[in-house]
């Protein structure tokens, strides 16, 4: 029984739901380009996702060999150069990021969500569960990965790009989850937390609605630094040769210019800086973009206060 | 008589803490009747917050019992459980702490009444919620229901506490000093937004501050329980107790006291107390734990003897030998002075 | 910009029957904050004299502490003093605060104006002891002689009633709130400073610390002589302490006068709005109010008197005009009773009548009274 007439106010439910889609998608882009840095950075992933993406269909992978054409510097052609059986790189650039991003992106998903789930799960329950997980962690915290990933890479065959980034994602989540944990740890005091308690809103409630969405910025950003990791950890194993790889994705071509050569000869330095820059400029666009990520999380700035 | 709505039964409350067992709460007991008012006063480390949270279901006792009606509620089966969680809510203390940052006040609000089925529609939760926002005066509603916490001021952040206990309509708030972290010159209309939901609503409450003047204007009509050190060591009405404290400890607190008016303020009678040490809840003095700073300290007697609280004339309670020994009109002990 | 109406009746600097150790006049303080630049402090003039407890009372948003920081230059960097004057003087000698260098600063600071914030465990470094502290901090000052600090230290430790040798062994975690508070004090007076700021002095504390710290700030102003600003929302400290008062609101100055003048005879709404809506122990049963509305925003402030959205007094000039601190008597604006108000004397008039009304209707004491339940 209200006396009052209860305006429901616009911003609520007389909006269509397509329209709110956008106005939320533009709010996160206005979030981001406040940091220049992350701006900059975000452009870069864009860049690389629609390069390696959507890319290949309009750039044709060079496969022919033309013996004359080898070790060519770059040129109005071939602005990238050319590689030991006369290919042209740039095409090869382009089509090489496919696979590496994708493995990143599934190996630091998988590596975030283990993270997350049980970090979350050990503070919030407590006692055995607890101790138990956190044993654990601490256990595959102490092996070294990149040699265990080594020793496993020979162990177990690698037939596609999916198994490289379940293998990955399975050893990377020790450190975000201790940091989750203790971060869940410490929300869980919150006064806020408590008062759901006390209005009986369900542990899930507790979970996915008051602490999540409050380190859902540190989440995005070890999620994005997690890809690095993950960048540097197949970049390795391919190019060491652990991993049998077909293919033209950059690591492979880094692997094939140290094992053809081509860093003995001046002329080839494109061949190997080609792909290092590739990888490396990408690196550089997560790490600036994590910048922008606390604001897009954080409800102060998404309101232009 | 009917039974009372709270009833605090030789409550304990133990912390294993790293540098060793510290009894927050020490065999503390009381009940409050539905639609009273109780105000838990006492100084930072008595246990008044922990009281609170053990009332508001928050935090188990280490001993003793809360009864809810009548019935043990950590007896209780899980639907009766969360029944009596549901009807005890809390108010917190810090305005900036107690409301979730990433979330609206519509978010705030409409969460537990979709929870509990209180209402059907978004359009039900938008008139329950400008109900609420109407009661505790965020006016007009419609410009606060889309706000984050932090557009807020600390004064509103205590409505919207308000209002988000109010959700689930509570027989009894736990409000743990509700007003002092906000500004003095509105500290009393919040204090009135819980009066008019105890008049209008018959809501009782537990409130709990360290600012006997403020618990005065609070529970005028109800009663004052001071604490100290864990222990529950009075406990009246709160005119008596304002006007006539028997507990040398109420009585020093009372005197001490800053007033704002600066004649009586600078002429008021201190109490003297033998020694400005608190001690620490890690090694609580043996019997009495006030006798070290009392003035009515009884040599043999204080020290040895825990005083529990008794009743003198009056529905009166106070924890103190000499007191209560004066107030029967009984002799000194022999060979004390 | 503040222009004081009625000139004090002897000229600044002039020797006066109680000279001002400091002279604030027309100071601005102003912060660059994301929406725009945060009014912090505008126009504030007022003479603190010597010997004399000043109690600046305010809530947030007032400007108390910034203008307390502004005193002693520790503002943050993102603050910027836009205009005005701070005149500090010690034995005829007259010093601009504002224009001094950093290494005079540094001597002004801590030997001529000590400033104590409250005793929160951050107010002290916590990884050092005490004693490393007090002589880090006098050595920084150019006191380095050991010995001559480390008797100083124990003499004041010794009178704030603290057991100095073992203070001084300690770190601040192991000290309670209120013997952080008392070696702050000791702290701030080693050098035997004449002005000395309290910022929110006892608000971290119990009420029976509390008291004990009003008691001994009693007393060390008595022995030492120094002069006070102090700086709260806690109109009781004032009541205990001051021996003027001036309330703070929307970065101004709105009521100064004597303590008894303040609270017995106030001119200014929101004065008035202070007093009413503290409840006191002493009496029976007294009906309180708040003050309407929130406090205002200060980037965006309003026209005119900026307490008129919340001024139960306020008329049509309020919304337009932002009155000045105007003098009520003859002892001018800086020294003798003011209010900024445009209807000064209808509220000293409203709140006379009030006391007496509620005099005459007898406060209910005890059970009775219906002034209750409150509206």
């Amino acid at each position: 029984m209200s006396q009052v007439a209860a305006p429901v106010p616009r911003a609520e439910s007389q909006v269509l739901p397509g329209v709110r889609f956008v106005r939320g998608v533009l709010s996160v882009l206005r979030a981001i380009a406040r940091n220049p840095a992350g701006l900059i950075g975000f452009l870069i992933i864009v860049t690389y996702v629609l390069v390696s993406f959507i890319g290949p269909y309009f750039v044709p992978l060079d496969t022919t060999t033309k013996l004359e054409l080898i070790y060519q510097l770059p040129s109005r052609e071939h602005l990238l150069g050319t590689d030991y059986e006369g290919r042209d790189i740039l095409s090869q650039i382009v089509h090489g990021g496919r696979d590496i991003l994708t493995v990143a992106f599934l190996a630091a998903a998988l590596s975030t969500f283990i993270a997350v789930f049980f970090g979350s799960m050990s503070a919030f329950i407590g006692g055995k569960v607890d101790g138990f997980i956190t044993s654990v962690t601490d256990i595959v915290l102490t092996i070294p990965q990149f040699p265990l990933l080594a020793v496993l890479s020979g162990l177990i065959r690698l037939k596609d790009i999916w198994m490289l980034a379940v293998i990955i994602g399975l050893l990377s989540w020790p450190t975000l989850l201790r940091a989750v944990r203790a971060q869940v740890l410490s929300l869980k005091q919150r006064d806020y937390v408590e008062a759901a308690r006390a209005l009986d809103l369900g542990t899930g409630h507790i979970i996915f609605r008051e602490i999540l969405p409050n380190m859902m910025s540190y989440i995005a950003i070890s999620f994005t630094l997690a890809m690095t990791s993950a960048m540097y950890s197949q970049v390795g194993l391919i190019y060491l040769g652990l991993v049998p790889f077909s293919g033209h994705n950059w690591a492979i071509m880094i692997n094939l210019g140290w094992t053809k050569g081509a860093i003995f000869l001046p002329d080839a330095m494109s061949y190997i800086l080609s792909p290092v820059f590739a990888i490396a400029i990408f690196q550089l666009g997560l790490v600036m973009l994590s910048r922008s990520l606390e604001e897009v999380f954080n409800p102060r700035l998404r309101t232009g206060y | 008589m009917a039974t009372p709505l709270i009833q605090a039964e030789h409550i304990t409350r133990i912390f294993e803490t790293s540098r060793g067992r510290v009894r927050a709460v020490d065999d503390v007991s009381f009940s409050v009747n539905a639609g009273e008012v109780l105000c838990l006063v006492g100084e930072s480390g008595c246990g008044k917050t922990t009281t609170g949270k053990m009332v508001a279901g928050l935090l188990k006792p280490s001993a003793g019992r809360i009864l809810f009606e009548g019935q043990d509620v950590w007896k209780l089966g899980g639907e009766a459980f969360r029944r009596y969680r549901r009807a005890v809510q809390i108010v917190h203390q810090d305005p900036y702490a107690s409301l979730n940052p990433v979330h609206t006040v519509y978010d705030i609000l409409s969460a537990p009444l979709f929870h509990h089925r209180l209402v059907r529609s978004k359009a039900q939760a938008i008139e329950r919620i400008f109900e609420l926002l109407q009661i505790v005066d965020l006016t007009p509603p419609a410009d606060f229901i889309e706000k984050y916490p932090h557009q807020l001021s600390g004064g509103q952040r205590q409505r919207l506490s308000i209002a988000r206990a109010l959700t689930v309509n509570p027989r009894f708030i736990v409000a743990d000093e509700p007003v002092s972290m906000v500004d003095v010159s509105i500290r009393i209309s919040l204090l009135n937004i819980l009066l008019r939901l105890q008049e209008q609503f018959g809501t009782g409450f537990l409130f709990i501050t360290h600012d006997l003047a403020i618990a005065k204007y609070f529970a005028w009509r109800g009663r004052i329980g001071v604490m100290y050190l864990g222990r529950l060591v009075e406990l009246a009405r709160t005119p008596e107790l304002i006007e006539e404290p028997k507990h040398p400890y109420t009585r020093a607190l009372l005197a001490a006291i800053p007033e704002a008016d600066p004649e009586v303020t600078r002429h008021k009678q201190r109490v003297a107390l033998r020694s400005l040490d608190v001690p620490s809840l890690l090694r609580l003095p043996p019997g009495c734990s006030f006798h070290p700073r009392c003035p009515l300290f009884e040599a043999g007697l204080c020290d040895r003897q825990r005083p529990e609280l008794v009743e003198i004339r009056g529905g009166r309670e106070v924890a103190c030998h000499v007191v209560v020994r004066q107030e029967r009109g009984e002799p000194a002990i022999v060979g004390t002075s | 910009m503040q222009q004081t109406k009625q000139q004090t009746t002897q000229p600044d600097g002039a020797a006066a029957a109680q000279p001002a150790v400091l002279s604030v006049r027309d100071l601005w303080v102003e912060y660059r904050a994301r929406r725009g630049a945060v009014q912090a402090v505008r126009g504030v003039s007022f003479d603190l004299l010597k010997g004399e407890t000043l109690a600046l009372i305010g809530e947030s948003g007032s400007g108390k502490t910034t203008l307390a920081l502004a005193l002693m230059r520790l503002l943050a960097r993102s603050a910027r003093i836009r205009g005005g004057r701070v005149l500090y003087r010690r034995d005829g000698r007259e010093v601009d605060v504002l224009s001094l260098k950093p290494g005079e600063l540094r001597r002004f600071r801590w030997s001529e104006c000590a400033i104590v914030f409250q005793s929160a465990l951050n107010a002290l470094n916590p990884v050092l002891k005490v004693w490393d502290q007090i002589f880090d901090a006098a050595a920084a000052h150019g006191m380095g002689n050991r010995q001559a600090m480390r008797r100083r230290a124990i003499e004041l430790l010794q009178r704030v009633q603290l057991d100095a040798e073992r203070v001084l062994r300690s770190y601040p975690h192991e000290l309670s709130g209120g013997m952080r508070q008392r070696v702050l004090l000791a702290m701030a007076l080693v050098l035997n400073p004449q002005i000395l700021i309290l910022d929110e002095p006892t608000t971290a504390l119990d009420i029976l610390t509390q008291r004990a710290i009003i008691d001994l700030l009693r007393e060390l102003k008595q022995e030492l002589g120094f002069s006070v600003l102090l700086v709260s929302h806690d109109l009781s400290l004032a009541a205990e302490l001051a021996d003027r008062v001036a309330t703070m609101y929307a970065g101004r100055i709105v009521e100064l006068g004597t303590v008894e003048e303040i609270f017995y005879q106030p001119h200014h709404p929101y004065t008035v709005g202070l007093l009413k809506a503290v409840p006191t122990l002493a009496g029976g049963f007294r009906p309180l109010e708040s003050v309407r509305g929130s406090p205002p925003d200060l980037i965006a402030l309003p026209p005119g008197c900026k307490f008129h959205p919340r001024c139960p007094f306020a008329e049509q000039r309020c919304l337009q005009e932002e009155p000045e601190l105007l003098a009520l008597d003859t002892r001018g604006s800086l020294h003798g009773h003011a209010a900024a108000c445009w209807y000064a004397e209808v509220v000293a008039k409203a709140w006379q009548s009030e006391q007496g009304a509620q005099k005459e209707a007898g406060a209910p004491t005890g059970m009775e009274g219906e002034a209750w339940p409150p509206r």
